[in-house]
């Protein structure tokens, strides 16, 4: 197969199989026998756009349906989610986009359990949390009915048809139609109790919201009831007003990650949500750890100033930052001693939970994390796994696993 | 050191690329404007197969003499090769990272005896 270089010039590429793209991810982890280690991977992803053709069937309401199924069909001029530009492919540096239909699996295998396990085994991920693609983008749909009917046939989909058939491996966080809080409920209520579903997802790149608005009240005490875990999966939007004088991808792609979080936690810390809901872990996704000890000060300094603002809080904003978990990539391994005073301040042994975001092209190995010179063992087990097992329940997959979890007190409510 | 095999020099053209194996190592040749070139094959980032990936000459921005940019271009001269995990570029000519020329991959010696390429490892 051929890829496209400059000047449109073709360069021969073997076909992809991600086993052997990742041999070297493989090799990393018997050198550092993380089969002994569980590791749990918070936030990976798959196309679900692959897969319309299974999904789209789930949808409620016939007229959206029938829109949704038209707009795919052969010659249909239609689009049912919202595209971002980008370039995420680098240009075809980044080979396994372009390649990524070569790969081959095996005929009466579901496709994306197959590829999972390709990446997950390489890496030794024992668990990942699956999340979709194109559908990080669902807040961006014109139409809230469309948002909540596609929210609605994925977690379905998911939830029946892929996560049972992952022989326990792949759980989710599932896409709630945040547009709509009274269909987020229902969705909640209708998927919250099934197996494999750890709690839910809002996608933050989206404008027509405020965490802390009452009507979003109902739904985060049915997730605390549940035990459910909420998460906030930031994503890049280079169509962001705020971005549009970016010409470049990479300033658009950096900022917008880390945006779309720095806003809504705030808003979050802000209005008092870590008072109301004290038992409901909030897990911030996908934004690196950079902007952790940015917003910690900033929101420091003017609580201080102005805590009748604020009038909930008992604690300072940073506080109530160390309250809540966060996913570790894209980590930005840059300045070590920067990177450990991120650590330090955000209680990085309980708080941070690892995770490679693959196959996306910032991926993050468990060795970005085992490989830190300034973590005790305890806390490279807590972050690569240990914590994630008690969060999510999740048992260890052999004895090795159960031991080191019991040494590090991750054992009990992962047994 | 000892002198590995590579390929035979006839069935290796212009653009192409090989890696071969000495014991746990890798290594990968190139073959560029009619020059061999070897480097090792773990990326200085994440440890990915960093001569397995694509090569594309690099990108430029040419400016004016008023500091005026005139926008973006393939070099004429200079080729990259490329990560394939998260496109680390590396030059062609010296191993170095494109992004930080302080970072350079190990660099092997290719030596060629009559029709056969050999890398020095």
């Amino acid at each position: 197969m051929d890829l496209i270089a400059d000047r449109g010039r073709r360069v021969p590429i073997e076909e992809l199989n991600t086993s052997r793209l990742l041999a070297h991810a493989r090799k990393q982890a018997a050198q550092r026998k993380f089969d002994d280690m569980l590791i749990v991977d918070v936030d990976a992803h798959h196309y679900e756009n692959e897969n319309f053709a299974e999904i789209l069937p789930f949808m409620e309401n016939d007229v959206f349906r029938q829109l949704a199924m038209s707009a795919r069909a052969k010659g249909g001029r239609g689009a049912i989610t919202v595209q971002n530009v980008g370039y995420q492919d680098m240009g075809g540096r980044v080979t396994r986009y372009p390649l990524r239909s070569s790969e081959k699996t095996p005929d009466g295998a579901i496709r994306d359990v197959e590829l999972g396990y390709r990446w997950m085994d390489a890496m030794s991920v024992d668990y990942s949390c699956l999340f979709p693609t194109g559908m990080l983008s669902i807040g961006l749909h014109p139409q809230t009915e469309m948002e909540v009917e596609l929210c609605w046939a994925y977690n379905r989909w998911l939830t029946e048809k892929v996560l049972p058939h992952s022989h326990g491996r792949f759980f989710s966080m599932l896409c709630l139609p945040f547009s709509d809080p009274d269909a987020s409920l229902r969705q909640v209520e209708a998927f919250g109790d099934r197996k494999h579903v750890g709690g839910f997802m809002v996608t933050t790149v989206r404008n027509n919201f405020a965490v802390n608005d009452n009507r979003y009240m109902k739904v985060y005490r049915a997730m605390e009831e549940r035990g459910l875990v909420l998460s906030f999966h930031s994503g890049p939007n280079w169509g962001e007003p705020i971005f549009k004088s970016c010409n470049r991808f990479l300033t658009a792609h950096a900022l917008g990650f880390s945006w779309y979080n720095v806003v809504n936690l705030s808003n979050w810390v802000i209005n008092g949500m870590g008072e109301r809901f004290p038992r409901l872990p909030v897990v911030w996704i996908e934004s690196g750890l950079a902007w952790i000890p940015f917003l910690m000060q900033k929101l420091d300094h003017e609580y201080m100033l102005r805590p009748s603002e604020a009038p909930l809080l008992k604690k300072k904003p940073s506080d109530y930052m160390r309250d809540m978990y966060y996913s570790s990539q894209p980590m930005e391994i840059q300045d070590m001693q920067a990177l450990e005073c991120t650590f330090r301040m955000m209680n990085a042994e309980t708080q941070l939970l690892y995770s490679s975001d693959y196959p996306h092209w910032d991926f993050d190995l468990p060795s970005t994390i085992s490989d830190l010179p300034f973590l005790s063992e305890k806390a490279k087990h807590n972050i690569l796994g240990g914590t994630a097992a008690r969060l999510f329940k999740l048992p260890p997959r052999n004895e090795k696993q159960k031991e080191n979890l019991k040494k590090f007190g991750n054992l009990t409510a992962a047994a | 050191m000892a002198e590995k095999f590579v390929a035979k020099t006839s069935e290796f053209a212009d653009g192409d690329r090989r890696i071969v194996f000495v014991g746990d190592n890798e290594i990968g040749v190139f073959k560029h404007g009619g020059q061999f070139y070897a480097y090792s094959n773990f990326c200085l980032h994440q440890g990915g197969p960093a001569c397995e990936g694509l090569t594309i000459a690099r990108v430029e921005e040419r400016l004016r003499p008023d500091k005026t940019s005139q926008g973006l271009y393939f070099s004429e001269t200079d080729m990259n090769f490329v990560c394939p995990w998260h496109g680390m570029e590396y030059d062609m000519k010296t191993g170095e990272c494109i992004s930080d020329r302080k970072m350079k991959l190990k660099k092997y010696q290719v030596i060629q005896k009559g029709d056969e390429v050999y890398v020095v490892a």
